[in-house]
């Protein structure tokens, strides 16, 4: 029963993993970009919706709501006056870039936040369970995991289903031909990591109800989405979300075991499936 | 009235001249032929007009404007279409999504106000069938047609061929050539880089030559073949 227990709880983790990574697999699918500072972006949200909560006194979902836009527009921002000038053949230049960005970030939310954590509070959601049989399922985890299945059926629906999805996986497929086609690769990746970041601030607002978080945990969360994206297959969306579910799961079943084994556990599952898969579970860029 | 209109158009990469002060025009409802021996800059002349690579000197002028600093995106929006000598179709997009994304983005309409002209273009070019297969399953002649498909879809005034009868057989050659010749016979303007010479004169009203990046000669493509230079130059006939 404990173990039952232990492997709901990972999978219903695997799907706030999977919100980490979502954002980072979709900008990766469309321009090959390795944002680094896609975890420290997460914690920015998460203290943006504590701004938000703490200025206009808001539900920290009508918060996530009112912040998304403005996420949207930074992410847009991000792309089309740092991250578009460096992309180009060589991978090097936009690892730098997003690597400067993940310190200069913490440092602004340690100069203006301090090393203090933070949480984000919604309320009863936060200890409300359900009884299915024998097993208590967590609501806060339940809906982070349903968040997850939307956050990403929305994202397959506008990637297959839109004129602007299209335009996604044309530009993924040959940026320059795509040109010639009438689009504007930059223009796309623009949309694109804006589209991330509001991916990013749902996930924040998970983040932030789940657990304490401070200017310096962007990366360590980072290494969890990087780990889901690459054992679910680069570029794929489901795939991140197995690979969210394999990690959490492999973590509460490790801290079932013993308690100090969690995090290892995770990483140990993460190369396993690599020396099994190396391209990973569910390999392609968006096609 | 000339469609398309160079003037003194350069082009070097390094050391060597691929377009050396390249001049001519290209009257609307024309179908012109480009050839060359292989290197002469015929390809990258395609380059130059469509903004896929930007020319070191000379201007470029399409329907009397000049396009020479536009965009690629500018370009195929005011009405220039091309498909490419090796295909480059979306691999990963079927076949009609690759007509999608030339048709809303190619001609900044939406979706419903271009699905009818893909379909139209999908049977005139024989895909229909192969409507929603991924673009990386075709056959060559296939990614050919998908190529033609693909630039007819960005409804275009001007339509550059290059070497699309190239590697076909002789009856596959045939199907494309009736196919190209029921778009001109639309009034499309087309520039058509081709070695095969038969299919190309059996359709272009005229005949332009390159050689090293210099027009060597243009005008009747019968008075073209019987030049003693192009003969020598072209078909390394020694006369």
């Amino acid at each position: 029963m404990i173990f039952l227990d232990s492997l709901i709880q990972g999978i219903l983790l695997g799907g706030l993993y999977a919100l980490f990574a979502a954002g980072l697999s979709l900008v990766f699918g469309i321009m090959r970009l390795v944002n680094l500072a896609h975890g420290d972006l997460i914690v920015f949200g998460a203290y943006l919706i504590l701004l938000l909560v703490s200025l206009l006194n808001l539900n920290v979902f009508v918060a996530t709501l009112v912040a998304a836009p403005f996420m949207f527009v930074l992410g847009w921002i991000l792309q089309k006056f740092i991250l578009n000038r460096v992309l180009g053949d060589d991978i090097l230049p936009p690892l730098l870039v997003t690597f400067g960005l993940s310190i200069v970030m913490q440092n602004v939310l340690l100069e203006t936040w301090s090393a203090d954590s933070k949480r984000l509070s919604a309320g009863a959601l936060e200890t409300a369970s359900l009884t299915i049989g024998p097993i208590n399922v967590g609501i806060m985890p339940l809906l982070i995991f349903i968040s997850a299945i939307v956050v990403i059926l929305v994202l397959n629906l506008i990637i297959y289903h839109t004129s602007l999805g299209r335009a996604f996986r044309a530009t993924s497929d040959d940026p320059v031909t795509a040109s010639l086609m009438g689009i504007k690769p930059k223009n796309i990746f623009s949309v694109a990591t804006g589209l991330a970041m509001i991916v990013a601030i749902i996930a924040a607002l998970y983040l932030g109800v789940r657990s304490n978080f401070d200017p310096s945990i962007g990366p360590a969360r980072l290494i969890y989405a990087f780990e889901a994206v690459i054992i679910g297959g680069l570029g794929s969306l489901w795939g991140t979300l197995l690979g969210g579910i394999i990690i959490g799961v492999a973590q509460t079943v490790g801290a079932t075991i013993n308690p100090e084994w969690q995090i290892l556990s995770g990483h140990i599952a993460f190369l396993l499936v690599l020396m099994v898969r190396p391209r990973g579970l569910l390999p392609r860029a968006f096609d | 009235m000339s469609i398309l209109s160079i003037s003194k158009l350069n082009k070097s990469f390094g050391f060597l001249k691929v377009a050396d002060e390249i001049s001519f025009d290209v009257p609307a409802g024309q179908a012109l032929g480009i050839i060359g021996p292989n290197g002469a800059g015929k390809s990258t002349l395609f380059n130059l007009i469509t903004g896929y690579i930007s020319s070191d000197g000379g201007h470029i002028f399409f329907q009397n404007e000049e396009i020479t600093q536009a965009s690629p995106m500018k370009r195929t929006l005011s009405g220039i279409g091309r498909s490419f000598q090796i295909p480059q179709p979306f691999e990963k997009l079927t076949v009609f999504e690759n007509l999608l994304v030339a048709g809303t983005f190619g001609c900044n309409l939406d979706e419903a106000g271009t699905t009818d002209n893909c379909v139209e273009i999908l049977q005139e070019t024989g895909l229909a069938k192969h409507a929603n297969l991924p673009a990386g399953q075709l056959s060559l002649l296939e990614r050919k047609r998908l190529e033609l498909a693909r630039a007819l879809a960005t409804n275009p005034e001007l339509l550059l061929l290059d070497e699309i009868a190239g590697g076909l057989t002789q009856g596959e050659c045939n199907s494309l050539l009736a196919t190209i010749k029921s778009i001109h016979e639309k009034g499309v303007t087309i520039v058509w880089i081709e070695h095969v010479l038969h299919a190309l004169t059996s359709i272009v009203e005229r005949l332009l030559v390159l050689d090293f990046g210099r027009v060597i000669a243009i005008g009747d493509p019968g008075e073209i073949m019987k030049s003693r230079e192009v003969r020598e130059i072209y078909l390394g006939i020694e006369v």
